[in-house]
């Protein structure tokens, strides 16, 4: 097959996360404030009260400024996999390339012919298919996240299909195991309540400032209640579906949740670090402690995994190394069959070639027998096989640690709003605009987690990022990752400020 | 899975499919065709402004077919996908820069403080709309004049040429294709405001501008149709998959297939009788004769790679490598089951009917625009 070099994948994988994190800067927005929008405007309508329509459209133009960035950075996500990752659209795309196809037809069309009917329809559709339209666009963005989130749940775990020796890729057997698959399940959930509790925290966020500057004080007294309740339930779900997914995580990639905990050798009794420093000279192999300090909760992590507080955890050493008693393969015997599976399968192409029945039927025999860890077979070292330790752990602990005080926060200022003393408590105020970027943070942790976890697989156990990228020349790539850091990083700031003038003049200086 | 349909069968569907959201998207681009004119058609500030808002409650629809029609071949074709986009990688690239930058035109183009100044947003509504068409018009004519590329026995794909794409830029029909389609975007543009707006000051100036834009388009279209019929094309045999060189297969696969040649002439009798009820009758409605008439021809002029063994994507590089829709395909589950979800083609159609409907009930004039406190 062919080999890339290290740099091209370097700049492939660069561009991928530059685009993909900044996109997920405007994804999550989108995701909660069409329904926090919607449920505004359902009280409208219910109520008759012009205020609520105007408080509607106030945070609904704000949606429409994030919506367009969204878009741009979106469309491209969808092309870098064929430009980018081309051997990966061949290799899985007949798997892949459905959800992808699918969310086009069934989320993009709707979010955006009711995006306009929403945006530009309050004069010239009735007040009920208006908000029907609304609700559809909260619909549509959501359904898009369950398409996307299948594909990429597949990524992590792949389920559904066999391998073609024929015409050398993965084919799709089962539609409804790649749809159900667990992971996909618990990442859409993950996912959009993630997305609702970042939605929540804007209008928090945004609503304190008016407070604080003494502004719009009833707009943004009202605009808190909805969004604390929405976010202290959403908080929940989160918390929850965060939870299924590190049981997710312990059971199909059990090398990214040794990174997640920074387990370096694996233990019965596991317990989980609440807050830890990891020392950097710390290598693969010694015998040195991973851990600067640690304050640990004993047993949590054998829970959280296994479900059981006595559950053994595989470390990092273990899976790469193996654990005879725990029967776990090292990834070198891995290889070494990995090796075996891409050997037979290119002599099984080359007797096809030949006409060589006989000995075609062989080299097929063999390549099933090793099937299952061909992906190990374009390793270089055992080493490969580890993801970066130290960005999984920080990412994780701080997405966790912020999940955490977000519902203290919700918890708060519901508490604050319903007795009406919220205006006075001006430190609260203050806490509730500054955890804003924080929501971001944790936005771009939990996506690190989830795919520099991964590493170096693009597809677990089938196909490493190596394998995966086009055949083009670094330097292209180059080229074109600069572009994207440019533009992107002007658009961005176009977009902020836009924002902020916006919120600067207020639902009041609207019309 | 559709257990009785065979594999080929499948692939000329998924074809067909891939073909039509070919053709709606060409129809979809008097967006950018309208972008283009900002300058030419809107004498002033407030005519801009109406021209922008017009096209900014239909822009999204543009944009989303081009997502669409990715998607579409990503799940019907997927070697094509890895082997065009991989390979090609400038120009697909240029042209998502060209698409990255509409999208937030339209809403930043007017906001206060938006960093760029609003002459920029315009520029960049430019830029899509005329580079952005003729590349994609450009890659469009690549199906028929192939491409620089390798695929080896696993079916990974390597690019033989190191402008990756951009030497598609030498071939003067893929320049003449890439043209056509700008002015046909704009010819379509000028027939939806002239459809949409209700200003009479406009519409002597509408009429004025479709005129010197079919002068231009009118003969690309007949020299890019012309070349495609008599220039060779590839085919390749049905049991051994070898892939040779015909003289005339364009058109030769037109005169076996009655039904596809009946389609391409009613479009381009459409496309034609549309310019002149617009000219002639000035009538409003010419933009749907136009429309039909577009989606008609594009859609025969992709299907007609599809059928009769015929290669859609050849290679320069090695003839034996070229793409054809059986050795392209998705598994026959996969096609199966997207089949079943073309079935929500219909509805999207429909919902999006209704939506435009009772949109443009009312047509635009620039008191409304400045009326809306919401406009771009
Ligand atoms: C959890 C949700 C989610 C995730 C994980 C992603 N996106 Fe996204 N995407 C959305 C949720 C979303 C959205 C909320 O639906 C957007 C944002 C703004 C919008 O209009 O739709 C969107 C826009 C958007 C668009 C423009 C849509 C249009 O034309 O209407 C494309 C092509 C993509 N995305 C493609 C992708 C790809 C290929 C992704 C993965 C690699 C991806 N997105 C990750
Ligand atoms: C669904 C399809 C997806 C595919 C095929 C995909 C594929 C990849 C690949 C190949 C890489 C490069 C390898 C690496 O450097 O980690 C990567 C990295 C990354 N992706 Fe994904 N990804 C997908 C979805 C997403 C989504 C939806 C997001 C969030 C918006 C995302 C966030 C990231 C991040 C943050 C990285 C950087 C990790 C790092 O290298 O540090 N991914 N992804
Ligand atoms: C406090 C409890 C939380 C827990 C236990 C938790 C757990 C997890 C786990 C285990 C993953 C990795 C899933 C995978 O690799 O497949 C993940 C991913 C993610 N998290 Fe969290 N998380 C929590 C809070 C948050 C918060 C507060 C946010 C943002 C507001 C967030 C956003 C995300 C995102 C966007 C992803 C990537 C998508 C995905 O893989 O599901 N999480 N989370």
């Amino acid at each position: 097959m062919i080999e890339h070099s290290d740099l091209l994948i370097d700049w492939s994988r660069a561009q991928f996360a530059l685009t993909a994190l900044y996109h997920w800067l405007f994804v999550p927005l989108t995701l909660g404030l069409t329904f926090i929008v919607a449920i505004m405007e359902s009280i409208y309508v219910k109520t008759g009260d012009e205020w609520w329509k105007e408080t509607t459209k106030f945070w609904m133009g704000l949606l429409a400024i994030n919506f367009a960035i969204g878009l741009a950075t979106g469309i491209i996500m969808e092309f870098e996999f064929g430009t980018n990752w081309s051997n990966y659209s061949w290799i899985v795309g007949d798997i892949f390339g459905a959800p992808l196809a699918i969310e086009g037809l069934m989320a993009f069309f709707m979010e955006s012919t009711f995006f306009a009917i929403m945006f530009f329809g309050w004069e010239k559709v009735s007040k009920r298919m208006h908000l029907t339209s609304t609700w559809l666009v909260a619909i549509g963005s959501n359904l898009s996240a369950l398409w996307i989130l299948v594909a990429n749940g597949w990524m992590q775990h792949p389920v559904g299909m066999h391998f073609n020796p024929d015409t050398a890729r993965n084919e799709m057997e089962d539609f409804w195991a790649v749809f159900f698959n667990p992971n996909a399940v618990s990442k859409f959930l993950h996912t959009v309540s993630s997305g609702y509790v970042l939605a929540s925290l804007f209008v928090i966020g945004v609503s304190a400032w008016y407070l604080l500057k003494k502004r719009e004080v009833l707009f943004a007294k009202r605009s808190i209640i909805v969004a604390s309740s929405f976010g202290l339930i959403t908080s929940f779900f989160l918390l929850m579906s965060g939870d299924e997914s590190a049981f997710n995580v312990a059971q199909k990639q059990p090398m990214k949740l040794a990174a997640m905990e920074g387990v370096y050798k694996g233990e019965n009794k596991a317990g989980i670090v609440a807050i830890g420093l990891l020392d950097p000279e710390k290598v693969l192999g010694d015998e040195k402690d991973p851990f600067i300090f640690k304050l640990e909760i004993p047993n949590a992590l054998s829970f959280l995994g296994y479900h059981s507080l006595s559950a053994f955890v595989p470390g990092v050493h273990d899976l790469v190394y193996g654990n005879e008693k725990h029967k776990i393969m090292s990834v070198i015997e891995k290889m070494q069959k990995g090796k075996l599976a891409v050997g037979a399968l290119s002599d099984y192409k080359k007797y096809k070639k030949e006409n060589n029945p006989q000995k075609a039927k062989e080299a097929l025999a063999i390549f099933e027998q090793n099937q299952a860890y061909m992906g190990y077979g374009y390793l270089k070292k055992p080493e490969d096989a580890v993801p970066n330790v130290a960005l999984t752990f920080y990412s994780f602990h701080t997405m966790v640690g912020l999940g955490t005080w977000f519902l203290v926060l919700f918890i708060m200022t519901l508490y604050f709003s319903m007795i009406n003393e919220i205006e006075k408590k001006r430190w609260l105020l203050r806490l509730m605009l500054m955890t804003l970027p924080l929501g971001y943070v944790a936005q771009e942790a939990g996506w690190i987690v989830a795919e520099a976890g991964r590493q170096p697989w693009a597809i677990q156990d089938l196909l490493p990022v190596g394998m995966a990228a086009s055949n083009v020349s670094s330097t292209s790539v180059m080229i074109t990752f600069w572009l994207f850091a440019v533009l992107f990083t002007g658009l961005l700031i176009a977009e902020i400020k836009i924002m902020f003038t916006q919120i600067k003049i207020g639902p009041e200086g609207e019309h | 899975m559709l257990d009785t349909i065979s594999l080929y069968s499948l692939e000329v569907y998924w074809w067909f499919i891939v073909s039509l959201l070919g053709g709606l998207f060409v129809f979809m681009s008097f967006v950018q065709g309208g972008q283009t004119l900002l300058y030419t058609l809107g004498k002033n500030e407030d005519e801009r402004d109406l021209i922008i808002n017009s096209l900014g409650r239909k822009w999204e629809l543009s944009f989303t077919s081009l997502v669409m029609f990715g998607g579409a071949i990503f799940a019907a074709f997927p070697l094509f996908y890895a082997v065009s986009f991989g390979g090609a990688y400038f120009v697909w690239m240029a042209i998502l820069f060209c698409f990255i930058i509409q999208a937030v035109a339209y809403e930043y183009r007017k906001k206060p403080n938006n960093f760029f100044g609003q002459r920029f947003y315009e520029i960049l509504l430019f830029i899509n709309g005329s580079l952005g068409i003729f590349l994609i018009g450009v890659a469009l004519a690549t199906l028929y004049t192939g491409g620089n590329f390798i695929v080896n026995e696993m079916n990974l794909s390597h690019w033989t040429k190191a402008s990756y794409g951009l030497e598609a830029l030498l071939s003067p029909f893929n320049i003449a294709f890439g043209l056509m389609l700008v002015f046909l975007s704009r010819m379509l543009g000028t027939l939806y405001f002239f459809n949409n707006f209700e200003e009479e000051d406009m519409e002597l100036r509408l009429l004025q501008v479709l005129k010197n834009n079919m002068f231009v388009f009118l003969p690309l279209f007949l020299f890019v149709v012309g070349m495609m019929f008599f220039q060779n094309a590839y085919n390749y045999d049905e049991t051994t998959k070898i892939v040779n060189v015909e003289s005339m297969k364009i058109l030769h696969n037109f005169l076996s297939s009655p039904l596809l040649f009946l389609s391409l002439t009613v479009g381009v009798l459409s496309l034609l009788y549309g310019l002149y009820r617009a000219l002639v009758n000035e009538k409003k409605d010419a933009i749907w004769y136009v429309g039909t008439g577009t989606v008609l021809t594009v859609t025969s002029l992709l299907f007609v790679l599809g059928i009769n063994h015929t290669v859609f994507y050849p290679s320069l590089a090695d003839l034996q490598s070229s793409l054809t829709i059986e050795n392209s395909s998705g598994s026959h589950y996969t096609l199966s089951i997207m089949c079943f979800v073309s079935l929500l083609v219909p509805v999207v159609f429909g919902y999006i009917f209704m939506a435009w409907r009772s949109m443009d009930k009312t047509k635009m004039t620039i008191d409304e625009v400045k009326n809306d406190p919401h406009h771009y």
